[in-house]
């Protein structure tokens, strides 16, 4: 049976479906339940923004509210990993990653390569991303290219609840670890979610619009400005393919290539810093295996190489925008945007 | 002040979730004069693109729906007159025409559009429509749901009481079966039919859905009133078993989509939202298994394993076999295995899934079908 429910209310029922599947499963993250031990627990906050909320009365001690250090706790859940446990801990705020750099990317990342395939690591650590919540520089970013930029670790960004659902449930039935990135500003965004479990695949790119002229490639937040922008150009006759990634490693190269071979342009929208990000990635990508096919330079549309600012008029303007993505679009439709090399 | 002869042309009703839907273009042009079952329009909704057929005849004096325009359900597209109807009377009707507005209400009244119902063979989810008539009830095929009968379902209620349900292991259905055979799908459709309380009904089976109806027709003849066969299997041991395969192991748009075109003569036919629903239904916990528990039984190594065609002609219950002529899944040829005892009806243009792609035309076949053997 389908219904509408969040993105928030997706992530809170993948884990109650996937802890009622699987005794392993375990959750743990600071404030998850909302103080363990104290009084009225059982309605407690259930992390920050509630995500958790309910989990406990449902599986008990399964759920760890755990102290303020991301690297205590996370290296205890990459251990329990090693070790047989299934563990999704939450980071609250991915920027928060900087102190358990080891344990992740030292440690989760490389057991099962050096021990020779014979150490998996099934953890799931998750956490928000993105800006636009007025949360300041050191909880907006989106710093889905670290992640992504490390053999070993697979990176999911969602950008509706029916993904969320499917792909939280496929990282934690992976047996590598796994960066789950939630944009804040999704988790009220209502869509029709089966209520059955179901998993969605890594590395398959969702294509949310076909259109012959144009290939616009996104992930999260900024899918829905890609959709936007989309519409607003469609109304000048562009007709512009989306495509949403869902997983940034492995990344759906296929469909991406397929897609610019057909429309010849490309415009690629990440909400990163502008600097080896998923814009830069994908291009080089493009640049390289289907030069032939581009009829006009790849455009990029990121965020400024700034901090995420506090001042809310700044903010808006710092995530890339439906305008300015349909402005990438008309560069690489205006002759001055083609390449000369190969315009003729 | 309503003049009887002048006969409105509305968007339809395509199925339960459909409240809207976009002219993309006209096939008749204003002034010709038109028959009963003569294409008018194509129409796109989010789920299909399909033609609009003619259920009156007339001139075609009024086009209103704009192509390229999305209306909603029931809103006025067309106006179908004879010549000697004034044009002041045809300008009245479209000026006082109102978008029956009861729709929501109506639906609210009549309850949800799905049901379920807890059988023996666990929950299985059904439409049901009309209220009055004979019983009539739509078995899908495999990999298929009660929406496969998407252009039949509301045709047939306005003379029956119309049952489509998913199979165990389909659609919204309790995705274990506990017998993936012929025969234990024809006991769980048994078991449905007890719950909800309907002794003896028409069988309209596509394809998979086809054989077990005449495998429920054969093992328990008294509930089975007549049999409409479509592109059915058990008529015969051929069957693509490339589609077969690639339906149950595309994970991807990419994967899937050439398969599906293979169950349409008109590969245009499959739009971004079948694509995107057949592959929401494959990834649920559970379907792979079912869908390869099915395959294996019933069409392993490329073949049929059950073929029913002389047990059918033998038990001489009423029967309407209809093909699409270009169907690229089940040959054609199969329908001639009952051509001694059956009415056959092979329809040109259409492919496997005749009952989507020649609606028009086999919802006649099949009302007139029911209506004689009732």
């Amino acid at each position: 049976m389908s219904r509408k429910i969040s993105m928030k209310q997706a992530i809170n029922e993948a884990l109650d479906l996937e802890m009622r599947r699987d005794p392993t499963v375990i959750v743990m993250g600071e404030d998850i339940v909302g103080g363990t031990g104290a009084q009225g627990e059982d309605d407690a906050w259930g992390g920050v923004l509630g995500v958790t909320k309910g989990l406990y009365a449902k599986h008990g001690d399964r759920l760890m509210d755990t102290p303020l250090s991301e690297s205590a706790y996370i290296g205890a859940a990459v251990g329990a990993a090693a070790c047989g446990l299934r563990p999704v801990a939450e980071l609250m705020f991915l920027d928060f990653m900087g102190v358990c750099f080891d344990q992740i990317f030292n440690q989760a990342a490389k057991f099962r390569y050096m021990f020779g395939g014979k150490a998996e690591t099934p953890v799931v650590i998750r956490g928000m991303v993105g800006a636009g919540f007025r949360a300041a520089a050191q909880h907006s970013q989106m710093l889905t290219p670290l992640f992504t930029h490390i053999p070993g670790l697979k990176v999911v960004c969602p950008s509706n609840a029916y993904d969320a659902k499917g792909l939280l449930i496929q990282s934690i039935r992976d047996n590598d670890p796994v960066i789950f990135c939630e944009h804040k500003n999704l988790y009220g965004l209502e869509c029709e979610v089966p209520a059955e479990s179901y998993a969605i695949p890594f590395g398959e790119a969702n294509v949310l619009r076909d259109g012959d002229d144009v290939t616009i490639v996104s992930y999260g937040l900024t899918v829905h400005r890609a959709m936007e922008a989309a519409a607003a150009l469609a109304k000048d006759g562009t007709e512009a393919e989306v495509i949403d990634l869902r997983t940034l490693s492995p990344i759906d190269w296929d469909t991406i290539v397929e897609s610019v071979e057909r429309t010849g342009r490309l415009v690629v929208v990440d909400e990163a810093h502008p600097r080896c990000n998923l814009a830069t990635d994908i291009a080089a990508f493009v640049g390289q295996n289907a030069f032939g096919a581009l009829k006009a330079g790849i455009q990029m549309v990121t965020a400024p190489h700034t901090p995420v600012p506090f001042a809310p008029s700044l903010e808006d303007l710092y995530v890339p925008s439906a305008d300015s993505i349909a402005s990438a679009v008309k560069r690489t439709l205006s002759p001055k945007g083609a390449s000369p090399r190969i315009a003729a | 002040m309503l003049n009887e002869r002048i006969k409105p042309i509305v968007m339809p009703k395509w199925g339960l979730s459909m409240s809207e839907g976009k002219v993309t273009g006209w096939l008749k042009r204003p002034g010709s004069t038109i028959s009963i079952g003569d294409e008018l329009l194509e129409v796109e909704t989010d789920k299909i693109t399909n033609v609009v057929e003619a259920g009156e005849t007339g001139v075609l004096r009024r086009v209103l729906g704009e192509p390229g325009t999305v209306y909603p359900v029931k809103a006025l597209i067309a106006v179908l007159a004879e010549p000697d109807v004034p044009d002041d009377d045809i300008d009245a009707f479209i000026n006082s025409y109102a978008v029956p507005a009861s729709e929501d209400d109506g639906e609210a009244e009549a309850g949800p559009q799905y049901h379920t119902a807890e059988t023996p063979a666990g929950t299985i989810r059904y439409a049901k429509r009309g209220e009055s008539g004979p019983t009539v009830l739509l078995v899908h095929g495999f990999g298929g749901d009660l929406d496969n009968w998407l252009f039949t379902i509301d045709a047939l209620a306005e003379k029956a009481t119309v049952y489509a349900l998913d199979l165990p292991g389909h659609g919204q259905s309790n995705k274990q079966i506990a017998d993936p055979s012929l025969s234990g799908l024809s006991k769980a459709v048994l078991g449905f039919l007890d719950t909800v309380g309907v002794e003896r009904a028409h069988f309209v089976g596509h394809s998979m859905g086809g054989a077990v109806s005449m495998r429920t027709a054969l093992d328990a003849p008294g509930r089975v009133a007549s049999l409409s066969l479509i592109a059915s299997a058990g008529l015969g041991e051929q069957i693509d078993h490339g589609y077969i395969q690639g339906f149950v192991g595309a994970t991807s748009r990419r994967d899937l989509k050439p398969v599906l075109e293979t169950l349409f003569a008109d590969r245009g036919l499959v739009s971004r939202q079948m694509i995107d629903d057949l592959l929401k239904y494959k990834r649920l916990d559970g379907v792979d298994e079912a869908l390869r528990a099915l395959s294996a039984s019933l069409f392993a190594e490329g073949r049929q394993a059950s073929v029913l065609a002389s047990g059918i002609a033998d038990a001489r219950t009423p029967t309407l076999v209809v093909w699409g002529e270009e169907d690229r899944v089940i040959p054609a040829d199969h329908a001639q295995a009952l051509a001694n005892t059956a009415q056959v009806a092979v329809i040109p243009g259409a492919g496997h899934m005749v009952q989507m792609e020649a609606a028009g035309k086999v919802n006649a076949l099949l009302k007139d079908h029911i209506a004689k053997a009732d």
